[in-house]
């Protein structure tokens, strides 16, 4: 399909003057795609050009249009020699693909050349004239959005979320090609870039085809990367996961996915209503059959066929059947979902929406509290029945929830026929999906079921020369392999995801490390609609019921694949310690398994009935716990880890520690703040040659895994906390060291049990000195924990306990051995002594190196006052940002002088130089105070033999420090997370947030009195101190919102510190808005474009989203040290790149980049030869946000009655602001 | 073990106004890392010479990076590279064309050439400011009047727009050019009391009123660089002040009844009228040769103000002196002259009066 492609050269400004002896330049313009070239006219002795050319017309494929870059060569004419290149724009031109993105590109945009870097602007104009596609064999997938955020993008919702898509493409690095000894370093370099544009271009393009033929049209998540494997070629591979997303009309009412404020408070009103009166009335507000809400089939289709070479119609044909199924035969299944939760609950839950039918299947099933047995037959009789009725085609999520429900419930076997169908389908369904992996790590509310933790797997390969470019199919089998064994990990977890996944590789000469890591997860297919749902049209009446997915329905599947897939898998069971398996090519490791072969316990088979009956007349999980509930089964774990009830609902059991690589879920009880926790390791390694080499790395690799696991749980017991979020690890390999540097960010989480202490035991008793010694270094650690309490504020509710009096050990008894890191080998196969009740979580010290271990662990220099740090999203437990923001990126190369280092040596070396990062990036950003690094992004290289390389990208984002205090003062944090935006947003839906009092924590402390109080009624106790401040405060309407508030809750009265949390914020917002028009006086003629790692801007609303920015740069000198050095070098390359990325945003209309990251920096440097190359790839989402301010003022004024607000908040949807 | 690399961006370029004035004042890194961990405004936060060591390495070579776009800051404005704030944008550029007032009263009235650089070391030396702020002071001198010096219009005007400077330092930069342009002496011993203020406000009042610019005509046509030929021709007229006996005794009973009783020196003023007024004239008279526009200052100093000063004038006798011997020409019969006298006059009196002080 043809398209045309038109761009206009409108004027130059600030070029370099070409011609010495006038100082001016003679500058025109060639504008290249594909293999035609226009030129415009010489613009005669000027540094400041106006072409104003006619439009250059290209009539090209849009395969091409997809691949191509727009090629823009400044030149100076020159009369008798040949014309001098000023430098180059490369243009990506898929914005302008896609309907919903820009519709034009236009501005000025930095003249880049790879040897003296910006060398003026020029102003550009592009637009395409795109043709219809009909074609149903094309080649291209114009019009599928990408999108580098891993959460469903803030503007639009997700309808369907297909499953995983990966593609790499290879080529021969024109570094490497014979030409490139005769060519000047400008056209090697040049040569590259366009290379590796076209590359990711083709990329895209392929996976927009996978994309489109599993009938999706975006893909979130998209992770590109670039394996410069020198020789053997390049590489550049993707992944993502596709979705169908609708975008909202309107900007303001919440996203679903993104609004996670809402989504805390599920259970809404008419959702309680049932639970104080007796019976369960059919819900009045859902109108008739409302079959069709359900029925947009929100299924996971099956991706298995397109894993791979789309390309090839092939795949196409295979593929048609089963896409067909799905849209033929869509939803009508639906059924089952909604009825399954009142199949098991308490007749009090009614469900969300009951449909006229499934208010027909609550009737035949006397459901109550007497256990499952009862409820058993009536699910399969009711799923029966909903069956026949519908002649259902079996969309997966609904195998899966039916499997679920049946395998978890059945006590025995004696399940019928039906049964046994279902779990056949379940099994095809699951293996249907060949990867059940998301590159998402924050999901929609009700998305995410249960965690398992973190799952990992690492393979060291020798590369090779790829002869056949277009048939790349020894990478490919790389990580299939590597896939395959995180999705085993993943189900001896219990889990059919894995969720926050993410490859990465290390190369260093032939040797490759390959690494691929993500969490082990457990997902609602159902919830997932349900959080889409909130839009449809039939909605707007029910809104409620149908915006919040209600908890039960997430217990109910919680029980189910607790019961039913931990079971299963268990037989499959894998070897505790994956590491074991040291064949050079493959490492894998389950960081589960070794975090649970680390902490001993002993699983009480006693306990069983208990949970069981817990789990009965469990009705509503919380959301802030049920994530962290085990998914797998407790008498088959799959590892030895210890189990306790949880400490929010005390129905299921969880975890002591929970590591995982995704973002705080928004809805999770924290106590406390997060704080950035780093392990960091380096290993020599002799040189070495091919295999040699390869398998001296991997026999190194575990005991590096094992290692940092060890630092990073130590660490965390330092600071009191008991789980992690976005753990990254990363190890990189050199030619005589490996570094290891694992980040990730401690929380407290409210429902696991409290970290114990760390006691140091030495290994000669006797010796005064020593146990002077020892005691000494007790006491520093008991210090810094309880330092660190304070600092982070993680207050575990003590009291707890004693309020309980449940049959839950006490922490303080819980039984930890761990063992201290030596390099003994046997150290593996200790692991499994690690059994046993001992007092305390030991360190023991038995030689030095122990010791340094654990001053090492000490010598963390704890964040400046003001400063908090995380590798997340934002920081757990700060939700009052203001506008203030600044992203970075710092790279430092460190060089070992000394070549007779020790291990030692050289990981007290690196902690030195990631520390002393960290101080500097405070001391930076000092005058932002209050503030928090967000999304501290570390990447390690070893460049060279004795260079150690760390680039750190982040952005501090300041916040209003009276409101810390505030959240202090509540003690616990309901939902921390929110983040103001959130929070805004929430208050044009007044009702919507008088429903949220129903919020589930207040709903479970009303409904289970008794055992589940828990923490839950201490708090109740202290709020209604708060909730009068704030009615004290009377300062606006949201007032109104309170009181609407405080009436639905008096049945209850209790009170849940969320209100503070929610009302608190708009002040602030007020004032914030007051500091951002302050903060930037008048205009300055360039536009100010934000850039953010993050998914968000604080204060602000993502209106629009314009088109991935994926930029691929190299630069090279020749005059370092007339440059400045390296430093000098590197710092105006990063900052052109900043430049460029920015251009490009503002000539799409944009104004902000979000989930921005830097891929790739590669810095290589000559010295001697006064020469220094560097790579860097950057990529990020272009968007358009407006500041909230002028929403908030809307919201202020609207809802002026209680009347009223019902009525405006449904105006409110219809009319943008 | 050693910091190889060790860089800093930040989308929004975060620069610290204090290592800015610093690295202005041509420190080098290690003499302004010290400057700052003495200067007390890192008391609060705990940091080793290390990180302030990285900080201001950071920082410096942002400015070294900036300073090409300072050096026409219409630039710094829509350039890519740096995202600056406008206010910091305006602060950067203030302060990078700030200067000493000592650095430029050395260098006020001097050819702004290449030779002059060598003398920049002695005025380093002189005036105890570092060697690579006087460069740049000297290349900012010498860049605004390059530009400015072929310009039409207001010289304020046209330096303020070019260079994006506040209105005094634009004032000021137009006084530089205004003495570099029409090289006025002021290095002579007797004029070193003279403070380069003192100097700047001399030259406003003569771009005020004696340029062409002054007396209203197209501001299109031509500049106010240089002092009105026509003008400076016409002050010879005024000899017939001094000349002319009669108009000379007139001129002296006239001021000599106004000021009698109000001053102190009265007598003094009596005896010596005709010499101060004859020193004026004079002055005046002299105005169409260059060479002695170029001495307008040293004379005013020679044959004027040392006079007054040795007769212990106070400021405000000396004000009243003038106001009324201007005033009192308009008096005189036969004076065609007034509008030129008082062109001349006024500017001469403040300018005068700014000068006469120790």
């Amino acid at each position: 399909m043809p398209g045309k492609l038109k761009a206009k050269i409108v004027a130059g400004r600030h070029l370099p003057v070409m011609d010495r002896a006038s100082d001016l330049t003679d500058a025109f313009v060639e504008v290249k795609f594909g293999n035609t070239t226009f030129k415009t006219d010489v613009y005669p002795k000027s540094l400041n050009p106006q072409w104003n050319s006619e439009w250059f017309k290209f009539e090209v494929d849009d395969e091409d249009l997809q691949d191509e870059p727009l090629q823009i060569t400044v030149l100076d004419h020159d009369t008798y020699s040949a014309n001098d290149a000023i430098g180059k724009v490369y243009i990506d031109i898929d914005p302008l693909l896609c309907s919903e993105a820009a519709t034009v590109i236009s501005g000025w945009f930095p003249i880049y050349d790879t040897i003296h870097g910006i060398r003026g602007e020029i102003n550009v104009l592009v637009k395409v004239d795109l043709f219809n596609d009909l074609n149903r064999f094309r080649q291209s997938s114009c019009g599928v959005k990408f999108f580098c955020t891993t959460s469903i993008p803030r503007c639009y919702r997700a309808i369907m979320v297909h499953g995983f898509v990966e593609e790499l493409v290879v080529n021969e690095d024109p570094e490497y090609q014979w030409i490139d000894r005769i060519r000047t370093p400008r056209a090697s370099n040049e040569a590259r870039q366009r290379l590796i544009s076209l590359m990711s271009g083709e990329l895209q393009r392929k996976i927009g085809l996978k994309v489109l033929e599993m009938g999706g049209n975006a893909v979130v998540g998209y992770l590109q990367c670039f394996d410069l494997e020198g020789e053997s070629g390049l590489v550049v591979r993707a992944i993502g996961t596709a979705c169908t997303l609708e975008k909202l009309s309107n900007p303001q009412p919440p996203n679903a996915a993104a609004q996670h404020t809402t989504a805390n408070s599920s259970p809404s009103k008419d959702l309680k209503e049932p639970v104080f009166g007796e019976e369960c009335p059919p819900n009045p507000l859902s109108s008739g059959p409302s079959t069709p809400l359900r029925a947009p089939g929100f299924s996971f289709s099956p991706s298995k066929s397109y894993s791979r070479q789309s390309s090839s119609s092939d795949t196409d044909i295979s593929l048609t059947p089963k896409t067909d199924t799905r849209h033929e035969a869509p939803r009508a299944t639906f059924f089952l979902c909604p009825s399954s939760p009142l199949l098991l609950l308490p007749s009090d839950m009614a469900p969300p929406l009951p449909s006229s039918s499934s208010a027909t299947l609550l009737t035949p099933c006397p459901l109550g509290p007497e256990g499952e047995p009862a409820s058993l037959p009536s699910l399969e009789a009711l799923s029966e029945l909903a069956m026949l009725r519908k002649s259902v085609s079996f969309s997966e999520d609904l195998l899966l929830a039916a499997s679920g429900m049946g395998s978890g419930g059945s006590g025995g076997k004696d399940a019928g026929p039906l049964k046994t169908l279902l779990r056949q389908q379940t099994q095809t369904a699951l293996e249907q999906r060949e990867f059940p992996f998301f590159t998402l790590t924050s999901f929609p509310p009700g998305f995410l079921l249960h965690v398992g933790g973190v799952v990992s797997a690492r393979s060291v390969k020798l590369l090779d020369r790829i002869h056949n470019p277009d048939e790349p199919e020894t990478r490919d089998a790389w990580w299939e392999e590597l896939r395959q064994e995180i999705k085993s990990h993943a189900k001896a977890l219990g889990c059919h995801a894995v969720i926050g996944y993410s490859e990465s590789t290390s190369i260093c000469e032939e040797v490759c490390i390959l690494s691929a890591a993500g969490t082990a997860a457990v997902l609602s297919c159902r919830l997932l609609q349900d959080g889409c749902l909130d839009l449809v049209t039939e909605h707007r009446l029910s809104r409620q019921p149908a915006l919040f997915p209600s908890g039960s329905d997430r217990v109910e599947f919680d029980l189910g694949s607790s019961g039913s897939l931990g079971r299963d898998v268990s037989k499959a069971l894998l070897p505790v310690c994956q590491s074991a398996r040291l064949d050079y090519s493959r490492i894998g490791l389950d960081w589960n398994q070794l975090a649970a072969s680390l902490e001993a316990q002993v699983a009480s088979g006693s306990q069983r009935t208990a949970e069981r009956t817990g789990e009965r007349c469990e009705d509503l999980a919380p959301p802030g716990c049920g994530f962290c509930h085990i998914p797998y089964d407790e008498l088959n774990m799959p590892f030895p880890a210890q189990l306790s009830y949880c400490y929010c609902c005390r129905r299921a059991k969880v975890p002591d520690v929970l590591f995982t690589t995704i973002d705080l879920p928004t809805d999770a009880n924290i106590t406390g703040k997060g704080c950035l926790i780093q392990a960091r390791l380096c290993r020599l390694k002799k040189k070495g040659q091919g295999e040699g080499n390869a398998t001296c790395i991997s026999s190194l690799l575990p005991f590096m895994e094992y290692e940092l696991h060890t630092q990073l749980l130590n660490k965390l017991k330092l600071r009191a906390m008991n789980a992690l979020f976005g753990l990254r690890i990363q190890i990189s390999v050199g030619e005589n060291m490996l570094v290891g540097l694992a980040s990730a960010t401690g929380v407290y989480l409210s429902a696991l049990p409290s970290p114990g202490g760390i006691q140091i035991a030495g290994k000669t008793p006797g010796d005064l000195s020593y146990e002077q010694h020892m005691s000494n270094m007790q006491r520093k650690i008991n210090d810094t924990i309880n330092k660190n309490r304070e600092l982070y504020h993680v207050n575990p509710p003590e009291a707890v306990e004693e309020l309980i009096g449940s049959p839950i050990p006490e922490i303080r008894q819980r039984s930890r051995l761990f063992r201290s890191h030596s390099e003994s080998s046997d150290e593996l196969s200790e692991l499994d002594l690690s059994h046993g009740k001992k007092d305390a979580f030991v360190l023991e010290i038995d030689d030095t190196d122990a010791v340094e271990d654990i001053h090492s662990l000490l010598t963390d220099a704890p964040t400046p006052p003001g400063f908090f740090s995380c590798n997340t999203e934002v920081m757990p437990g700060i939700n009052n940002w203001t506008s203030g923001l600044q992203m970075f990126t710092s790279v430092r190369v460190f060089r070992l002088s000394n070549a007779n280092l020790t291990n030692q040596g050289l990981n007290k070396i690196f902690n030195e130089l990631c520390e002393n990062l960290l101080k500097s990036l405070y001391f930076k950003l000092r005058s932002m105070v209050p503030c928090c690094l967000c999304h501290l992004n570390f990447a390690v290289a070893v460049p060279e033999d004795e260079l150690i390389q760390v680039a750190v990208t982040a952005v501090a984002m300041s916040f209003h420090r009276d409101q810390i205090q505030d959240s202090n003062k509540s003690g616990e944090d309901r939902a921390p997370m929110k983040v103001i935006t959130e929070n805004e947003e929430q208050l044009q839906f007044p009702l919507e947030l008088s429903a949220d009092t129903t919020s589930p924590q207040g709903h479970n402390t009303a409904k289970n009195s008794g055992p589940s109080d828990g923490s839950t009624g201490g708090l109740g106790g202290r709020a209604p101190s708060v909730d009068y401040s704030s009615f004290a405060d009377r300062c606006s309407s949201w007032i109104e919102q309170l009181r609407v508030k405080a009436h639905t809750i008096r049945r209850g009265s209790i009170k849940t510190t969320s209100s503070t949390d929610r009302a608190s914020p708009l002040p602030e917002g007020r004032s914030r808005s007051l500091r951002s028009t302050r903060s930037f006086p008048g205009s300055s003629s360039v536009t100010v474009v934000k850039m953010t790692p993050l998914s968000f801007i604080p204060g602000a609303k993502i209106t629009k989203y314009l088109g991935i920015i994926n930029m691929f740069f190299i630069r090279e000198t020749t005059s370092l040290r007339e440059e400045g050095g390296v430093s000098g070098f590197l710092h105006s390359f990063i900052a052109e790149v900043f430049a460029m990325v920015r251009a490009h945003v503002a000539a799409l209309g944009g104004n902000a980049v979000v989930s921005y990251s830097m891929k790739e920096c590669v810095f290589m440097e000559n010295p001697n030869k006064n020469q220094a190359q560097c790579l860097i790839n950057v990529s990020g989402d272009a968007v358009i946000f407006t500041r909230e301010t002028d929403l908030e003022v809307s919201s202020y004024t609207q809802p002026q009655t209680n009347a009223n607000t019902q009525s405006n908040n449904e105006t409110n949807e219809d009319t943008p602001a | 073990m050693s910091v190889e690399l060790d860089v800093f961006v930040g989308n929004n370029t975060i620069m610290d106004e204090d290592v800015y004035q610093l690295w202005l004042d041509g420190h080098a890194v290690s003499d302004a890392v010290r400057l700052r961990m003495e200067s007390g405004a890192l008391r609060d936060c705990v940091v080793s010479v290390e990180v302030v060591q990285s900080d201001t390495m950071d920082q410096f070579r942002t400015f070294q990076m900036c300073e090409k776009l300072l050096q026409s800051p219409a630039k710094l404005a829509n350039q890519l590279l740096f995202q600056i704030p406008p206010h910091k944008q305006a602060m950067m550029i203030e302060r990078y064309y700030q200067f000493d007032n000592a650095f430029a009263r050395e260098v006020l009235g001097k050819k702004l050439s290449k030779g002059m650089k060598k003398d920049l070391d002695d005025i380093s030396s002189k005036t105890g400011i570092g060697i690579k702020s006087c460069r740049r002071q000297f290349d900012n001198f010498k860049r605004v009047f390059k530009v400015v010096e072929e310009l039409k219009g207001p010289l304020v005007d046209n330096v303020r727009h070019h260079f994006l400077l506040s209105d005094s330092l634009a004032k000021d930069y137009a006084a530089i050019v205004f003495f570099a342009n029409s090289r006025f002496e002021t290095g002579k011993r007797k004029l070193q009391y003279l403070s380069f203020q003192d100097f700047a406000f001399c030259a406003g009042q003569l771009i005020s009123y004696w340029t062409i610019g002054a007396v209203g005509y197209s501001v299109m046509e031509d500049m106010d660089v240089d002092l009105e030929k026509e003008f400076l021709h016409n002050l010879k007229d005024l000899k017939v002040l001094i000349n002319d006996k009669d108009m000379l005794d007139q001129h002296k009973s006239l001021v000599c009844a106004q000021l009698r009783g109000k001053i102190k020196v009265f007598n003094e003023m009596e005896a010596n009228f005709k010499n101060l007024s004859r020193a004026l004239v004079n002055i005046a008279a002299k105005l169409t040769h260059t060479k002695d526009v170029r001495d307008l200052f040293i004379d005013l100093v020679e044959k004027f103000i040392e006079p007054c000063r040795s007769d212990r004038w106070s400021v405000g006798d000396l004000r009243l002196f003038l106001t009324h011997y201007t005033s009192s020409a308009h008096m005189l019969e036969t004076f065609r002259f007034e509008p030129i006298w008082d062109r001349y006059m006024g500017v001469i009196k403040s300018c005068i009066l700014k000068m006469y002080h120790d």
